[in-house]
């Protein structure tokens, strides 16, 4: 079976060939559903590969498939070659799993859209790359899916185009990226020029052996780090996720939450050799970067009213989280919490899109609330997401989520206590925006009957920050019975329910988001040995290099002896009455309305980095790039152009002595031959 | 007795020749009159050849006299059909006058 993994990027390679040509033919929703069959099989070709490899002893699950060879260069040979180990198998099955997934919702999503089969193109185009990425076996394989998803991510951000700021949040990402991905070819130069070779076999073998020198270590860890940070969306470069939203929501949740963000995170769990090789500085970096990332984006999560966004800032939080787990040693608890974070995150993306199909395109949660009734499997759905993700046992994120705080406290800490302040910070945002869209009150103008109405009155006597624009509605509404001018886009409507194909894969990921804690249980007492580190063990030959405390630096961190892990049942306690906390204090603030909600409009505005970013480009970047404009003009420009004038002026000089007189040249001719005949007799004594 | 001519005469009617070919050819503006100087110091070559042909008993100084005379009797050809034309366009044109391609 294993031979046959070529089948993975196989299937959507014909999906995206067959749409690409024949697409406008197939049209909708043939193009869809070819698209969503060919994903699900590549899904069930890694469910093949998965087993055989299941099958196998711990120490023969790593087989390398070559393909041809690619790139055969003097020393560089380069083979399209898959590496399939329990890493990539793990990959492939939620990439392909949640893509499968996620194509069947946008079968439903994307109804109506005139250009409906170009988006399944895309997907199928992402799904393609992201495997090659996931299975390359080495750098450049990888890195040419690093770009593929790149791209797909660029057409998917701006899928709607016509609109300018889709558009820009395309470009956006693409330049931001673009940063990243220097850092990946830097350190795939770097790896050849080390190592003679950019296989991950060799590089990680030479690195487990101690031939890689501290130097180039750090020098391609820090490097591939600059790539995740880009693809990855950390700081200082996460500022493109958000804006990425501007794409349809399926895009959002494939591609911007559950697999290509996640690619950062993957590479440097590939690499985990390397980075315990490199100097002691480069995992500290990571695991700060990730917590610094994790709790700067929680508050700006904090004050966004676009139901997306807040999903997006999460994201880069939880992002934030797994880079957190890596540079703490906790390679497992990464990629744990990579999977549990695709279950519920792309569910809530999928539960947001839900809510935005029925809303007819609104995305302002403030005008919203009360939807529970209405859309009742999204919210449940969305509910179960929301649990998830705030750490509430024994849903998904709370196992993943604990393990990676376990590390970073026996890491530091100061690491334990970000990670932690982040927690309750994630359930409170979480809570408020489940509050703010399925609870809490109708903001939507849906006026029925006279009660709905007189409730607006009062919302709007209440007076939150917002009370300004709802309230004239609102009083233009009770006077009115039909007030469809004064409301236009959300006059009267009535939200509803999303079709079966957007609402299966919701509740397929919520059941996902319940149980998919059982793959990495912790090791406490209460719960049965057998049933223990589940995904320990089967990532164990790629992240776990020798035995005892010596062994340190190298590989998954052993965090044995310490008081954290001595300690893991108080820690548990602590996070979930963290997650608690948060859930009261967003219940207690925005349902019960019990004290005024804080939302800082620096928060609301992102720390103003955007802002930030935009001035400092606008003037000293602006006078820099001036600066090296004014150098192109004067110098480099002046040397050519001096060169050209100097031959010019030149030139015309001589071009004097063409005087078109016969005699003169006669006469010139004349005096050169006298001078070589006196040249030779003289000087050179001829004759 | 008339004495024997000596083959040094005749380089020195030949350089005198010559000298005069080119003295005309560098003064005077007509291009007729330029065009019968360069075929004077054609045949002071000629007659320099036939000179030390003679004096050096070599008969490979008359053979290249045949050359030269070949490649005058050509260049008349072209020459002369140059001239003609030049002539036509503009007559009583100088060599002065035919100064278009100066730099």
């Amino acid at each position: 079976m294993i031979d046959l993994v070529w089948l993975v990027p196989f299937f959507p390679l014909v999906g995206f060939l067959t749409i690409l040509i024949g697409g406008r033919k197939l049209g909708e929703p043939k193009a869809g559903h070819f698209a969503t069959t060919m994903v699900l099989l590549s899904f069930a070709a890694a469910v093949g590969i998965f087993f055989d490899l299941l099958s196998r002893e711990a120490a023969d699950r790593s087989e390398i498939v070559t393909l041809f060879s690619w790139v055969p260069v003097g020393d560089l040979k380069i083979d399209m070659a898959f590496l399939v180990d329990p890493l990539s198998s793990t990959m492939l099955l939620f990439v392909t799993g949640i893509g499968s997934l996620i194509h069947l919702y946008s079968v439903g999503y994307m109804h109506g859209d005139p250009k409906f089969s170009k988006f399944f193109l895309y997907l199928n185009l992402f799904v393609l790359s992201m495997t090659l990425l996931v299975l390359g076996s080495n750098l450049l394989v990888t890195f040419l899916g690093w770009e593929g998803v790149g791209t797909c991510s660029y057409f998917l951000i701006s899928f709607w185009h016509t609109k300018d700021a889709n558009a820009s949040a395309g470009k956006k990402a693409f330049v931001t990226n673009r940063i990243g991905d220097f850092g990946v070819m830097l350190a795939m130069f770097l790896a050849f020029g080390a190592v003679g070779s950019i296989d991950y076999a060799v590089i990680n073998e030479s690195a487990l052996a101690g031939t890689l020198t501290q130097a180039t270590a750090t020098g391609i860890a820090a490097l591939l780090f600059l790539g995740a940070v880009g693809k990855s969306a950390q700081l200082p470069l996460y500022v493109w996720l958000p804006d990425a939203m501007a794409g349809p929501t399926p895009v959002s949740a494939l591609i911007h939450a559950a697999t290509m963000v996640t690619a950062g995170v993957f590479l440097m769990v590939r690499i985990n050799p390397v980075l315990g090789a490199a100097a002691d500085w480069v995992p500290t970096l990571i695991a700060y970067t990730g917590a610094i990332t994790a709790l700067f984006a929680a508050t700006i999560a904090l004050a966004q009213n676009d139901i997306k966004k807040v999903l997006a800032y999460s994201t880069v939080s939880q992002l934030g989280y797994m880079f957190l787990a890596v540079g703490t040693g906790a390679y497992v608890a990464a990629i744990f919490h990579m999977v549990t974070h695709a279950f519920f995150k792309a569910l809530l993306f999928l539960g947001s899109g839900s809510v935005i199909h029925g809303m007819h395109d609104e995305q302002d949660m403030r005008k919203m609330g009360k939807l529970f009734k209405l859309m009742p499997i999204t919210a449940s759905t969305f509910i179960i997401g929301w649990l998830a993700i705030a750490g509430v046992p024994p849903f998904a994120g709370f196992w993943s989520k604990d393990e990676i705080l376990l590390f970073a406290l026996a890491e530091s800490p100061i690491l334990y206590v970000i990670g932690i302040v982040t927690a309750i910070l994630t359930a409170f945002y979480m809570t408020r925006q489940v509050v703010m869209t399925f609870f809490g009150e109708q903001k939507w103008g849906s006026l029925a009957n006279a009660e709905e109405a007189a409730h607006l009155e009062s919302a709007a006597d209440v007076g939150a920050a917002d009370a300004d624009a709802d309230g004239n509605d609102a009083a233009a509404v009770a006077d009115q019975p039909a007030p469809v001018e004064t409301h236009g886009a959300h006059g009267e409507f009535k939200p509803h329910e999303s079709p079966p194909t957007m609402l299966i894969p919701l509740v397929v990921l919520a059941g996902l988001s319940m149980v998919g804690g059982i793959i990495q249980l912790p090791s406490i007492g209460i719960i049965p040995k057998g049933a223990q580190h589940k995904l320990l063990d089967w990532l164990h030959p790629i992240v776990e290099f020798g035995e005892g405390p010596e062994e340190r630096g190298i590989g998954e961190a052993i965090i044995k002896g310490t008081w954290a892990y001595d300690n893991k049942m108080i820690l548990i306690a602590i996070a979930v009455a963290c997650a608690l906390i948060g859930i009261a204090g967003a219940f207690a603030v925005y349902q019960k309305k019990m004290a005024k909600p804080i939302e800082p409009k620096l928060f609301a505005d992102g720390w103003n980095y955007d802002n930030m970013i935009s001035w400092f480009m606008g003037n000293p970047g602006r006078k820099g790039f001036d600066g090296v404009a004014d150098f192109d003009t004067k110098v480099v420009d002046g040397a050519v152009n001096g060169v050209a004038t100097l031959v010019r002026e030149t030139s015309n000089q001589v071009r004097k002595a063409q005087t078109g007189y016969v005699r003169q040249y006669a006469g010139v001719i004349g005096i050169g031959v006298v001078l070589l005949l006196g040249w030779f007799v003289v000087i050179r004594g001829i004759l | 007795m008339i004495a024997a001519i000596e083959p040094s005469w005749y380089l020195i009617l030949a350089a005198m020749l010559f000298s005069i070919g080119a003295v005309g050819l560098l003064i005077r503006r007509n291009p007729l009159v330029m065009f019968m100087c360069i075929e004077l110091m054609l045949n002071a070559a000629n007659l320099t050849f036939v000179a030390l042909a003679i004096k050096l008993g070599d008969i490979n100084g008359q053979t290249a006299v045949f050359f030269v005379m070949v490649v005058a009797a050509a260049e008349v050809v072209v020459g002369l059909s140059i001239i003609v034309s030049i002539l036509r366009r503009k007559p009583g044109a100088t060599a002065d006058d035919l100064a278009e391609l100066k730099g």
